[in-house]
C-alpha cells in the first residue's frame, strides 16, 4: 500500500515552485527613460483633469456628505 | 504519475523560475563611457536623413528629446543659440526625437522652432545604444568621434557649464 503523505510531497513542492515563478512577473524591468511618453500624459497624474476632479468632489459632497478637504470650503446651506 | 517523473517536472520548474527571476539583472547597464567612440546614428530626419558619419571632423552635440518632456522644451532656445553662435567654428547639433509617434515631434516643432538637425527615432534603438538614463540627455562628441561629456536633464543653471565644454571642445583641432 502507498504512503499518502509521501505521494503528496512532490505536489506541494511543485505548487511552491510555481508560486515562486509567478513572483518573477513582479520583477520585470521598468520602462526606459525614452519610453515614458504615456506616463507623462496629464491623465496619469492625480487631478490631471480639473473638470473630472470637480465632478468627483461633487459626488462626494452630495452622496457622502463630505465636502471640503480639497482646498474648497464647505457651503453650509445644505443644498448640494 | 510516478515519483521519478514528478522530480523531473520539479527540476524543470525550478530552472524555469530561476531564469525568470534573474531576467531583470541582465537588463541593468551603465551609461555610455566618456572617451568611448560614439555609436553611429543613421535615422530619418524632419528635413533630410541624418547620419553621424556626415559630421566627421566636427564637434557634435547629440541631444535626446521628446515632445512630452518639459525640460526638453526649455533646452530648445539654448540649443538654437548654440548652433547660431558656434556653427562657424564647427559645431553641429543633432536632436534625436524619441517620441513613439513621430507626428507628435513635428507638431511640437511648429510651436517650438529649431535651427539644428532633428532626427526621428520612434523605435528607441538609438537611445538604447547610447544608454540614455534620463530625458533629456546630451552627449558632446569631439572632432575625433569620441564622447567628451554626458549630461542628464536640463536646468537653466546648467547652461554656462554646457557652453564652456562645447567652447573647449571646439578649440581642439
Amino acid at each position: 500500500m502507498k504512503n499518502p503523505t509521501r505521494s503528496r510531497a512532490p505536489l506541494i513542492f511543485l505548487a511552491a515552485t510555481l508560486c515562486m515563478a509567478a513572483l518573477g512577473g513582479c520583477a520585470y524591468a521598468p520602462p526606459q527613460a525614452w519610453e515614458k511618453g504615456n506616463l507623462a500624459k496629464p491623465a496619469m497624474t492625480m487631478g490631471g483633469d480639473p473638470l473630472d476632479q470637480r465632478f468627483a468632489q461633487h459626488i462626494y459632497a452630495s452622496k457622502e456628505n463630505a465636502s471640503g478637504g480639497y482646498g474648497v470650503g464647505g457651503g453650509g446651506c445644505g443644498c448640494n | 504519475m510516478t515519483l521519478k517523473s514528478w522530480r523531473k517536472l520539479l527540476l524543470c520548474t525550478t530552472i524555469f523560475s530561476t531564469a525568470i527571476l534573474l531576467t531583470p539583472l541582465s537588463l541593468v547597464a551603465n551609461a555610455l563611457d566618456v572617451g568611448s567612440i560614439a555609436p553611429e546614428i543613421t535615422l530619418p530626419g524632419v528635413k533630410e536623413p541624418i547620419s553621424l558619419n556626415n559630421f566627421k571632423g566636427k564637434v557634435v552635440y547629440i541631444d535626446f528629446w521628446a515632445s512630452w518632456c518639459g525640460p526638453c522644451k526649455q533646452s530648445f532656445p539654448f540649443m538654437n543659440a548654440l548652433q547660431t553662435k558656434y556653427k562657424a567654428q564647427g559645431l553641429e547639433i543633432i536632436a534625436v526625437n524619441v517620441d513613439a509617434n513621430s507626428a507628435d515631434a513635428t507638431a511640437f516643432l511648429t510651436k517650438v522652432p529649431a535651427n539644428f538637425s532633428i532626427a526621428l527615432d520612434s523605435k528607441g534603438d538609438t537611445p538604447k545604444r547610447y544608454k540614455v538614463k534620463a530625458m533629456p540627455s546630451s552627449y558632446l562628441i569631439g572632432r575625433d568621434g569620441k564622447v567628451i561629456a554626458v549630461h542628464q536633464g536640463f536646468k537653466a543653471e546648467d547652461q554656462p557649464e554646457l557652453e564652456k565644454r562645447i567652447a573647449q571642445a571646439l578649440l581642439i583641432k
